[in-house]
């Protein structure tokens, strides 16, 4: 069971996911650096939380054009296991893996707290540790979370089951649109969501309801 | 030769601007009245080594599709220094 991380200037939640993923399945995970196109042969690509290229532009939008992104859009297309998280989603969407946009806050503040999750999808690789209609415990920390796609692509994506964290009532932190907090590709392969399941998987953390999501994503009992 | 253009990236209509809401609510507190809707955006000044305006204009285009502008949220505006 391998994994692998990809590296940004200004992410800052990649040794949080390096400590998780060593955790959950025994192996440090390979790191890829942002100039790297060669990404080892993994059961899990994850692109970290952070602030990569200190959100220039916009959030994601520099690191989504590094080298690294192109090796990640070809892993995906041929049928890997990729997942984003908070500025590893912002990436996503910016390199196109995954349509809408995330967008300043609508309150404009920075937000750092836990929210509880509703799973509305669990019938997805990244999903299947959860029940459907489960409500989880789960941290979030951004500034630019707020989910944003058109009305067709949001038809598209709520038709085919692709939204598959929801905030749950009077839980959404961001103003996101639907209560969006993540979704998968049109495969089911490519994860993107705004909280932290990285940083809920021991007890020292005080909970663990983020540790059905990667046991899924890596086909490991929970 | 030196092409400059001007480009302007705006939210498209319909996108949520929570940033030009907070400075439309600081402007009417510094006193300015009637003011309406402000909505934000980006400048970008780009000087491009070409003896080839058209060609100049369509790589600045290019640029905007691909970086300069998200255009699942934004428009952009392309304006070539005469």
């Amino acid at each position: 069971m391998r994994t692998a991380v990809v590296l940004l200037p200004g992410l800052n939640r990649d040794r949080d996911m390096i400590a998780a993923l060593t955790e959950i399945t025994g192996k440090k995970p390979h790191t890829v650096w942002q100039t790297e196109t060669d990404i080892p042969d993994v059961d899990l690509i994850v692109i970290p939380g952070g602030f990569s290229y200190g959100d220039y532009l916009r959030c994601g939008a520099i690191g989504a054009r590094m080298p690294v992104m192109q090796a990640v859009a070809e892993k995906a297309r041929q049928g890997a296991m990729v997942m984003g998280v908070c500025n590893g989603f912002q990436i996503l969407l910016e390199a196109g893996l995954l349509p809408g946009a995330l967008m300043r806050n609508a309150t404009l503040k920075f937000v750092c707290r836990e929210v509880k999750l509703e799973i509305t999808n669990a019938n997805t690789a990244f999903t299947r540790g959860y029940d459907a209609g489960q409500i989880i415990r789960c941290p979030v920390a951004h500034h630019d979370g707020n989910y944003f796609a058109d009305d067709e692509t949001l038809k598209r994506l709520e038709g085919e089951g692709r939204v598959v964290f929801r905030y749950a009532e009077g839980s959404n932190p961001n103003g996101s649109v639907n209560d969006i907090a993540g979704i998968v590709s049109p495969e089911g392969n490519v994860l993107g969501m705004m909280p932290h399941p990285e940083n809920l998987i021991e007890a020292a953390h005080g909970g663990t309801d983020g540790r059905a999501l990667f046991a899924g994503a890596l086909g490991l009992a929970a | 030769m030196a092409i400059r253009a001007r480009v302007t990236v705006t939210l498209k209509n319909g996108v949520l601007d929570p940033q030009g809401k907070a400075i439309e609510g600081a402007l009417g507190t510094l006193g300015f009245g009637g003011v309406g809707q402000v909505r934000q955006g980006k400048v970008f000044d780009i000087e491009v080594d070409s003896a080839d305006r058209a060609k100049a204009e369509a790589d600045i285009k290019a640029m905007c599709e691909k970086l300069l502008a998200n255009t699942v949220i934004e428009d952009y505006a392309v304006e070539i220094a005469g």
